[in-house]
């Protein structure tokens, strides 16, 4: 037998206990995963599928093809953290008075803090994101992003994060200090385990590749605009994008000081956010929340974007109100700053500071309120057509502004001391993110995967989808506010009072109708590709679009465009249609591209390492990943052959299959 | 080309246009910084907030000494006015006088990441640990990540070093040195902030 002092050395704190074998539903969950993962390994490894996949997809630079796996992810995440909703209502459905329910608080406090955290940082932001990568170089006519190395780098890390969160289900366990992590609960002395650790490392590691990608977008947006198009006939989903990825720019960072203090404070002693030696737990709300708040808008606002380029393109009208559609973007953008300490009025920080913050909030439903007024606008009078994404749209509409209204309600801080950590608190940001961001991100599904691939969505399965998502939204979250309204704490898996039993009872219900929208959608897509060659889209523009991404074919030429498009217009694309443009049929030249690259893939590889070593106190593992990190980075940079060109006669051969098309489709 | 020129019946761009990427990579390199900043900011904050946290441990007067860090500091003033010649001399195509000044550079940025190495091991030796007190917490955290920064300059420095006796003065080096000029001298700007706010009000 090794000696003990040896065994620790080579695997830290991991041991034995730390698989959780003796419970049953890990267990379960477990035996599922790997079934299913073998089953996909297994079934790559038969259609000898692994060379196609790393050489097209996990090495691709290609913006579409990252946006699309970005999409995957999410998509993927999206069950997971669903499993944990429905996993959570159950619980607050049976556990009252005398039945404890099957989850004891130890768990249900890991449940919620996982929730929450993937359907922020590996749902939410990865859809997001993946939108903004397919959908934005397409908008305005440029051929990739400014850095097409750093956006295979900066997916990849968020997989690695994601990774990371999945392992801590079965190996050891995640934070209980919910899904911002918080101090004093998630001080060593109070959570001396593993889960602080893996949520922190798992954030960090995906933050950093968020940052990039925010960077990567930014300069994209200004650098690589077509000709013509000057900032004010920047397509309004540009726009959003472009605010919403400045604002990820100034709030990643302060996430990213915020975590690293918490770090040290853990793993070296520090006394930031202890409660002796002069620290200060506040602090930590402090910065957490100055990122947070912000984040929602980073969400939110190309969401808007979204709702916008669809209404536009469903009524056959030019958007009402451009110009103040874009100033209201900017002024959210900037006011989302401004807020952050709405989120703990009852931190005591006194009246003054407390209406200023108050006051604050609720002047961000003027921009908000305006642009709700702008998409009315623009439906009015419109030739509306109730395809899917619009009908997200209405609904969108219908269930964001009651969102948007108990924001104002919770801003005013007398009301926020009663409802601060309530289950109002937890419904009315469901709503907004609901009603909101999650509407959005199905619209613009439904609105882009043509695009994308060449063939529509099912609709009848996509219906079932939106209705299920929609009255599963209200008859989950209805009996949520109300029981909210009556004083019901969140973060709670057990109640006394058993008047409240049929409210908890009549969320879960709609959960499960949220789990049918949910089922549908993956439904929808299966479907959808079993039937693509009736839903065909030989035109590139299925839905008379408007902007330049239906210019070009879908799914999209490498390329994307084999002449870049001059600009005249805001609705550049329905300038060109309505003014006859001749789309050029010869005269191809060569186009320079970027060359793929694993580096991504192995560096994110090393940083999931690094990540779980660190979790698990191996630093001899630890300290190799990071050295290998550290020289794969400086190896990466003695590439100087990054770049090729697409041969004129390859180009050629593409753009005249599209010109044939076309012809058999006139 | 400005968008007035082009007719208003080109909808495309026939001729393949030469798109300035160094641009784009200076763009993002500033864009980064900034984000840079941001961290720097967040610590500064922390720092503000808990410097008068000691906790019974030693307060800023007990433990700085001004001397050493001035020295430090006019070293580290110093290196980003050799990096400037460094780019004057690239600019002028002369490879060995690019060489040479990041050479001195990257040893007066040496000299400064020692002498504060010196500095931390001084203060923990005297019980100024940075478990003490939320102050030194701070005060540690701060000083060290930008010493951090000071460090992976360095290290990008003598990475440049090779790649300049690999290839010279290839355009992507050329772009490469810009970025690390405006690295280095964010650093500086960061250090006037440091020396500053913890050490010149600390002592005063």
């Amino acid at each position: 037998m090794f000696d003990e002092s040896v065994i620790k050395t080579i695997f830290g704190r991991l041991t034995w206990e730390s698989f959780p074998v003796h419970e049953p539903i890990l267990l379960v969950t477990f035996i599922v995963v790997m079934t299913l993962g073998l089953g996909i390994v297994a079934a790559v490894t038969k259609y000898k599928l692994w060379g196609f996949l790393w050489r097209e997809w996990f090495t691709s630079v290609d913006h579409k093809k990252i946006g699309i796996m970005y999409m995957i992810l999410g998509i993927i995440m999206l069950l997971r953290g669903f499993a944990d909703a429905l996993m959570m209502r159950a619980q607050q459905a049976i556990a009252f008075g005398a039945s404890e329910g099957y989850l004891n608080s130890h768990h249900y406090d890991q449940i919620f803090s996982a929730h929450g955290t993937i359907m922020i940082f590996f749902v939410a932001i990865p859809l997001i994101v993946g939108l903004v990568n397919y959908v934005m170089p397409l908008q305005i006519g440029a051929r990739d992003v400014a850095f097409p190395f750093l956006n295979n780098l900066s997916f990849w890390l968020t997989v690695a994060g994601a990774l990371l969160v999945m392992v801590s289900l079965f190996v050891g366990e995640f934070s209980r200090g919910g899904w911002l992590n918080y101090v004093p609960v998630t001080n060593l002395q109070n959570s001396p385990d593993t889960g602080p650790d893996y949520y922190l490392w798992a954030l960090q590691i995906a933050g950093v590749g968020t940052t990039l990608s925010a960077i990567n977008m930014v300069t994209t947006i200004i650098k690589m605009r077509a000709p013509g198009m000057s900032m004010m006939k920047m397509p309004i989903f540009t726009w959003t994008a472009l605010c919403s990825n400045v604002l990820a720019i100034a709030i990643f960072p302060v996430l990213t000081g915020a975590f690293a203090l918490l770090m040290l404070d853990r793993y070296v002693g520090t006394n930031f956010f202890t409660n002796d030696l002069g620290g200060n737990p506040m602090m930590y709300w402090n910065l957490v929340w100055i990122w947070g708040h912000p984040e929602v808008y980073v969400l939110v606002l190309p969401v808007f974007g979204i709702y916008s380029e669809i209404t536009s393109t469903f009524t056959g009208k030019r958007l009402f109100g451009y110009s103040s559609m874009v100033y209201a973007t900017v002024v959210i953008t900037i006011l989302s700053y401004l807020v952050w300490l709405h989120h703990f009025f009852t931190m005591g920080s006194g009246a003054s500071v407390n209406s200023f913050f108050g006051i604050a909030t609720m002047v961000i439903s003027i921009p908000t309120g305006a642009k709700i007024f702008n998409w009315l606008f623009t439906m009015y009078r419109g030739e509306i057509r109730y395809e899917l994404p619009m009908m997200w749209v209405v609904a969108f509409m219908l269930t964001f502004v009651v969102g948007g209204m108990t924001g104002v309600l919770l801003a005013v801080p007398p009301a926020d001391f009663v409802l601060h950590n309530s289950l109002f608190l937890v419904a009315h940001f469901h709503n907004v993110i609901i009603g909101g961001v999650v509407f959005g991100l199905f619209a613009g599904m439904d609105y882009w995967f043509p695009k994308a691939f060449g063939f529509r969505l099912d609709r009848f399965w996509g219906k079932v989808t939106f209705w299920g998502w929609v009255i599963g939204y209200w008859v989950a979250w209805t009996p949520i506010y109300i029981v909210g309204l009556m004083g019901t704490t969140r973060r709670v898996n057990h109640f006394d009072d058993p008047s409240l039993q049929i409210w908890f009872v009549i969320a879960a219900i709609g959960a499960v109708i949220i789990l049918i929208g949910i089922l549908a959608f993956v439904i929808q897509i299966a479907v959808s590709i079993i039937n693509r060659d009736k839903l065909r889209d030989t035109t590139g523009d299925p839905w008379n679009g408007r902007t330049l991404e239906w210019s070009t074919s879908s799914p999209p030429p490498a390329y994307n465009f084999a002449f870049t498009p001059q600009v005249h217009d805001l609705d550049a694309w329905y300038d060109m249609k309505d003014r006859g443009a001749e789309r050029p049929v010869k005269g191809f030249l060569p186009v320079h591209m970027p060359r793929n690259t694993g580096a991504g893939v192995i560096l994110s590889g090393l940083a999931m390492v690094l990540g779980f070593a660190m979790v698990w106190y191996i630093w001899w593992l630890a300290a190799l990943s990071a050295g290998a990190l550290l020289i794969g980075g400086i190896i990466h940079t003695f590439n100087y052959n990054r770049d090729y060109h697409i041969p004129a006669d390859e180009v050629a051969e593409q753009e005249d299959a599209r010109t044939k098309l076309l012809a058999a489709g006139a | 080309m400005s968008a007035e020129t082009v007719p208003d019946t080109t909808f495309f761009v026939t001729e393949e246009e030469h798109h300035d990427a160094g641009g784009a990579t200076l763009l993002g390199f500033w864009i980064y910084l900034m984000s840079d900043a941001l961290i720097f900011a967040t610590l500064f904050a922390t720092y503000g907030v808990l410097s008068g946290s000691f906790a019974g441990g030693p307060s800023p007067r007990e433990i700085f000494e001004l001397p050493l860090v001035a020295l430090n500091t006019a070293i580290l003033l110093v290196s980003s006015i050799t990096y400037g010649f460094a780019m004057i001399a690239m600019q002028e195509g002369k490879l060995g006088g690019t060489k040479a000044w990041l050479a001195i550079t990257g040893l007066l940025g040496a000299a400064f990441v020692g002498i504060e190495l010196y500095e931390f091991s001084t203060l923990i030796h005297e019980g100024a640990t940075p478990q003490t007190s939320a102050f030194l917490s701070a005060f540690f955290t701060l000083v060290a990540t930008h010493g951090l920064h000071v460090s992976f300059g360095i290290l990008w420095l003598v990475v440049m070093l090779v790649q300049l006796s690999q290839r010279g003065l290839h355009p992507e080096n050329q772009r490469r040195l810009m970025c690390l000029s405006m690295f280095w001298h964010f650093l500086d700007v960061v250090w006037i902030g440091v020396f500053t706010f913890v050490y010149l009000l600390g002592v005063l």
